[in-house]
């Protein structure tokens, strides 16, 4: 059987909204994308990690502490899932946290930007994984079948992120006044940066074009952008907080808001490693993977003697 | 202080403290199953804390919330053991210390479950079966530690060491512990001392560990004399509703 | 595939008693007991189930994408193996 073959079910496959399995063959390219786009999807999660985990020890009531420590293992869950459905096209978890340790491989921007106050930890569950979820929904359709399973599974535990966020901001709006500047302050810091979290214009971006060829992606960044900000304005207004771009304006010609393009002078400095955070998100991730050296050392060394024992019993 | 509040103030806060330090972890963790594993055990104890206090706050009848009396007491007033709130510089403190704990709660816990204060014997139910799959994560840890590399195995020792001199405490009875066992509300630690301490030394001489001989026993944190972690701890913990008296989060 | 996080396995959860185990994904781990607590750590939060199986991945043999033809196509016309293939009189309900 020639390779054109091979080819040609596989484009079959993705023309009838088949998924495509690990052991089928797949282009070169496909691959490739699909390691890049779900490891880098992996190491977003667990980065992002980081700035909500930043405030579990100083959660403000119980019911928060719970809740955020519940939420930062969901998302540790959801970089697993990740690994696993990336290592099924042949990279394996070291490979992939090396690329992450070494700054070879990106993560998403948004966790390079500090969580400063309590505010911003609300701002978060409601905008950035109000973000990801959108592009999350989009990807459970996506072609490659692991990485759509993992997908599913992490929508349905994060349907209550988004809410955790919101719900904590809204105390924080209708709050005391200090509360409420708080509240304002996490919108104006947060707004721009989670609009890049649905990467460079569609005219700008290189991998765009591929990926939805491929039904990798099913909508374009600028799609999912829009249907962003069309969703999250009303939020706004809702908790009485001013809205952080003064050129959002409802278009109904268009029928969505017209709002101002993120600085993405700015977003490629963060992604290449000069964000407010990149060290220090870097070197927590290293940190704790040189310190937990020694202990899946002893793991390995003890599983080790427990087959030894199986084998000469 | 009303003994009955009292006794399950200290409940409490040995959950709240043990929590606390728990969950700085997440994130943090030597590999990503091993962080989320340990983060579940945090949520456990972390959700035992918020019903002990929630129980101790309507037995205390001043109007005041599981909130209050977690975020705006100071030092003092915390009566959690000293083993809760000690640092874990190390995996092997963390796995150490918990183990300690864990060990011990499950036989306090199994005694509570027979409390004639129904709330708390509620509780204990449902810690019972949290705190038996707790001490099966950490106990294998122990082997794992003990009998893995020789690093590991010295890093549990001088864990052991370091922290043995803090249990002589949890076996301690006073006039709040007399009361609370003469009403029926809590128990006596004599029912299970001993056959807590040979489970705990089986399970370190089956890891080539070894428990430290004649160990100078801590005492103080069950009536507020802490060590200096304490006021580190609390400082972190309460930072917003000390800041934001009145606010609601 | 063996790494510094320990080799992978799969894991397979019952959701209630009497139903069949599902795969549900994978996890590393480096023992036997490691595997099945992180199996319950990570895929049984929410009440996911009530049982688990976990197997290390390279224990797993599976058929390749070739063998679709062969294996599983001489299936398609043997009708005579499901029940609607043959005829009962109506009167005789429940069968």
């Amino acid at each position: 059987m020639s390779t054109i073959n091979f080819e040609e079910i596989f484009e079959t496959k993705l023309a009838k909204n088949e998924m495509i399995e690990p052991k089928d063959w797949m282009p070169d390219n496909y691959r490739k994308h699909l390691i890049r786009q779900i490891s880098q999807h992996a190491h977003s999660e667990i980065v992002g990690m980081l700035p909500e985990g930043n405030w579990i020890t100083r959660a403000p009531s119980l019911r928060s502490k719970i809740v955020l420590l519940a939420k930062v293992q969901d998302e540790g869950g959801h970089g697993l899932y990740l690994y696993t459905a990336a290592e099924s096209l042949g990279i394996s978890r070291d490979e992939m946290l090396d690329a992450l340790h070494t700054s070879k491989a990106k993560y998403s921007s948004i966790f390079n930007y500090p969580t400063l106050t309590w505010a911003d930890v609300a701002a978060i569950g409601w905008l950035v994984d109000g973000a990801a979820i959108m592009n999350q929904v989009m990807l459970q359709r996506t072609s490659y079948g692991p990485y759509s399973r993992a997908m599913i599974r992490i929508c349905k535990e994060e349907s209550f992120h988004q809410r955790q966020g919101y719900e904590a901001m809204t105390r924080l709006a209708f709050g005391t006044p200090a509360q409420k500047s708080m509240a304002q302050d996490a919108l104006n810091r947060f707004w721009f940066p989670t609009l890049m979290m649905f990467g460079p214009p569609d005219k700008e971006s290189p991998n765009s074009d591929n990926a939805v060829k491929w039904r990798i992606k099913r909508e374009t960044n600028d799609e999912l952008r829009q249907r962003f900000v069309n969703q999250t304005v009303p939020q706004i207004e809702y908790l009485g907080l001013n809205l952080p771009d003064a050129n959002i304006k409802w278009n109904e010609a268009k029928n969505g808001y017209d709002f101002s393009e993120p600085n993405w002078v700015e977003f490629k400095n963060v992604i290449n490693g000069n964000g407010p955070c990149n060290k220090e998100r870097l070197n927590a991730r290293v940190n704790a993977h040189k310190n937990g050296e020694w202990v899946r050392a002893a793991a390995a060394a003890y599983a080790k003697k427990l087959d030894d024992q199986t084998l000469a019993a | 202080m009303n003994h009955h509040f009292k006794y399950l103030l200290r409940l409490a806060d040995n959950s709240l403290i043990n929590a606390q330090c728990l969950c700085k972890w997440t994130g943090h963790g030597p590999f990503l199953e091993e962080d989320l594993a340990l983060t579940n055990i945090a949520l456990d104890i972390l959700g035992r804390s918020k019903l002990l206090l929630e129980h101790a706050a309507l037995i205390e009848g001043n109007g005041k919330s599981d909130d209050d009396l977690a975020f705006h007491r100071s030092e003092r007033e915390f009566l959690n053991t000293k083993l809760v709130e000690q640092p874990t510089p190390d995996y092997a403190y963390t796995i150490i210390k918990q183990v300690i704990i864990d060990s011990f709660d499950l036989n306090l816990y199994k005694e509570l479950s027979k409390s004639k204060d129904d709330v708390l014997a509620g509780i204990a139910a449902k810690s019972i079966k949290e705190i038996t799959y707790h001490y099966r994560h950490t106990s294998s840890w122990v082997n794992r530690f003990g009998l893995g590399t020789e690093e590991s195995n010295q890093r549990a020792q001088n864990a052991l060491n370091e922290l043995w001199r803090f249990t002589g405490e949890l076996c301690e009875t006073d006039e709040t512990d007399e009361w609370a066992i003469k009403n029926g509300i809590g128990c006596s630690v004599e029912n299970f001392k001993a056959s807590w301490q040979t489970q705990l030394k089986n399970l370190f001489n089956e890891s080539n560990l070894t428990i430290p001989e004649n160990t100078f026993m801590q005492t103080g944190g069950k009536n507020g004399i802490h060590t200096e972690h304490l006021g580190y701890i609390l400082a972190e913990m309460q930072t917003l509703p000390k800041a934001h008296v009145g606010a609601t989060w | 595939m063996s790494d510094s996080q320990g080799p992978m396995w799969e894991v397979f959860v019952q959701k209630k008693a009497g139903q069949p185990f599902v795969h549900c994904g994978n996890l590393h781990a480096f023992d036997k007991e490691m595997a099945l607590q992180n199996a319950r750590d990570l895929y049984t939060r929410r009440m996911e189930g009530v049982a688990l199986w976990v197997v290390k991945s390279e224990h797993i043999v599976a058929s390749s994408p070739e063998d679709q033809g062969s294996f599983f196509e001489p299936a398609n016309d043997k009708i005579f193996r499901h029940p609607t293939f043959y005829q009962v009189p109506d009167i005789i309900k429940h069968m």
